[in-house]
């Protein structure tokens, strides 16, 4: 049951888009999510997925693991296409249905909001495949870090996501083996409705639970004997740069940017 | 007290005593005892009898309620001092899963550099150095789950060793270790010992691995109860018994032929030994 829970979908590679710093990435992905909500027609979303696709051919992923990280929210997507088809109103109806009143514009406003959702996560998942966690949340701290003036915890963000990175496998682990410890002693984690199984997983929280809590003891224990006291004044070992692949890369998004919003301009 | 005797101590406690709040008794209690220059110490008792406790009075991670710990010279009660003191004074604890914090093994033995700021390009060096001392290079790119116990021991033991420690104290490191594990650690330490000359400070259930210490201390309900070579502690056999330890199987077996009337030294404590003793007897005979 745990063996399918992948953790993150980083693809290893050494492609120009993996080179780049992880800051730029994050932010470039940023800007072409809000560029998404600025498209207006069927050319700008065209446009959108000839940049991704440009994109993805750059980083040497094979597309199909950018269909692959959509698949999970085909649901949601689905769901979100038909509310906005049956609830939003318009001029030109196509089609009566019962109480609704399908018309052009909801259909069109329909489509549009899924694509954007699918090229949201789309582009998402070209950060998180060119990029590993360790280096999302090292961008994630330093681009964080001027908002500590303001009290903001970065540092200690970023930390609690290395940790949980850290612990998540180990967890996984142990969940394991007290599923097979009470498994042995005639516990059954698969049959029965929704809440006898709901029930059944109760002796396999607690410990875990349990030993979350001792672990976390540990480390913080730890982690202080190997004199941690938090982010001030400290350095580490990877030092972001950024690099002439960073410059070309912020062009290209820029270019993509200028376009989308000629596109509004021309089609909008 | 001069300069140069400070120095020959890595660890000095005095009269140390403390006592977790709310609790009856004292975890320890009136500890006198030093950790030389280039020694190799262990630490025995029973369940209970304080000796994690001392270990982190140590290491400043704890505050003597009465006399002092001096670590390298410096007071632990000393606030100022508390991060030079953990520097100077590493620690590896029992749990191998519960002590690696990053997601990459040389991001781990980097922790503790970052922790004091050093420079990005000296850290490199050191932990590049770190894990070659504890032969653990060719996993620095690893995620710390992939590894075994005695791996994640080795890669926790590298992270104190960038630090450049004086004395590097081991909580029971090697308890969740399987045989081969804990040789693999005992080897590791036994030579960052010699080669190194850094003063190390087990705390052990295993006779066998206290046995290989240069000096014992036998803890007892927060006292120290008894403290010599491993030969001179070991070859008391009543007394260590008493205190709910073992002796090592061989130091057992002299216990026993002596009890049957065989007069072999009382203090064997290796098989080749117990070996040379049986030699020397038949050939008398
Ligand atoms: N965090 C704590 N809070 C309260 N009491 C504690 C705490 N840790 C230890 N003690 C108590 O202090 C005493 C000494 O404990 P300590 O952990 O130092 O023993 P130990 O010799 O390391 O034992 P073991 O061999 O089991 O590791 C024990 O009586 C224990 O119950
Ligand atoms: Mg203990």
């Amino acid at each position: 049951m745990l063996n399918d829970i992948t953790l993150g979908q980083y693809f290893p590679g050494n492609s120009p888009i993996h080179r780049m710093d992880p800051r730029a990435k994050l932010l470039l992905t940023v800007v072409y999510i809000v560029a998404l909500f600025l498209v207006k027609s069927f050319v700008g979303y065209a446009l959108s997925l000839a940049f991704l696709y440009l994109v993805v051919r750059l980083a040497k992923i094979p597309f199909k693991y950018l269909i692959k990280g959509v698949k999970p929210l085909r649901f949601i997507i689905l769901f979100t296409f038909l509310l906005n088809l049956f609830f939003l109103t318009g001029e030109k109806v196509l089609l009566v249905l019962g109480p609704f009143r399908l018309t052009q514009e909801a259909l069109f406003n329909a489509l549009y909001f899924s694509l954007r959702l699918v090229f949201l996560v789309m582009g998402s998942s070209v950060l998180t495949l060119t990029t590993s966690p360790v280096q999302l949340t090292d961008a994630l701290e330093r681009i964080l870090h001027p908002l500590q003036r303001f009290h903001f915890p970065a540092h200690e963000l970023a930390m609690m996501m290395t940790i949980a990175l850290r612990f998540i496998p180990t967890l996984l682990d142990e969940t394991d083996k007290i599923q097979k410890a009470q498994m042995a002693r005639g516990a059954d984690f698969e049959s029965g409705n929704l809440i006898q199984r709901a029930k059944a997983m109760i002796p396999l929280l607690v410990p875990l639970f349990v030993s979350s809590f001792r672990r976390a003891n540990d480390l913080a224990m730890a982690m202080e004997a190997r004199c941690y006291r938090g982010g001030d004044h400290r350095t580490r070992l990877r030092e972001l740069r950024y690099t002439r692949l960073d410059g070309m890369a912020a062009l290209a998004v820029c270019g993509f940017v200028a376009l989308i919003v000629l596109e509004g301009h021309f089609f909008g | 007290m001069g300069e140069q005797r400070m120095d020959e101590n890595r660890i000095q406690a005095k009269n140390v005593t403390f006592r977790y709040p709310e609790e009856e008794r004292n975890a320890v209690d009136q500890v006198s005892m030093r950790v030389k220059r280039g020694e190799f110490l262990a630490i025995l008792g029973h369940n209970g009898s304080g000796k994690s406790t001392l270990a982190k009075l140590f290491n400043a991670l704890y505050v003597p309620d009465a006399g002092t710990v001096l670590v390298c010279g410096m007071d632990t009660a000393d606030d100022e001092l508390v991060f030079d003191i953990r520097q100077n004074a590493g620690m590896v604890f029992q749990n191998p899963d519960n002590q690696i914090v990053a997601t990459i093994v040389e991001e781990d033995v980097a922790f503790g550099l970052e922790n004091n700021g050093v420079p990005p390009a000296e850290i490199r060096t050191r932990i590049d150095e770190a894990l070659r001392i504890v032969n653990m290079s060719e996993f620095a790119l690893k995620a710390p789950h992939m590894l075994s116990g005695g791996q994640k021991q080795r890669v926790a033991i590298a992270g104190i060793l960038a630090m450049k420690p004086k004395v590097i104290i081991l909580d029971e490191a090697t308890a969740m270790l399987d045989p081969s594990g804990r040789e693999e650690v005992m080897n590791t330490v036994h030579r960052l010992n010699r080669e190194e000359g850094i003063s190390i400070v087990i705390i052990t259930h295993y006779m066998s691995e206290a046995a290989t210490a240069d000096y014992l201390v036998v803890m007892d309900n927060g006292k120290i109860h008894m403290t010599g070579t491993p030969r001179e502690v070991f070859a008391d056999v009543e007394n260590v018994r008493k205190l709910g330890l073992d002796v090592p199987p061989m130091t057992s077996l002299a216990h026993d032929l002596r009890q049957a009337g065989i007069d072999v030294r009382p203090d064997v404590l290796t098989v080749e030994e117990m070996v040379e003793e049986v030699c020397r007897l038949s050939s008398k005979n």
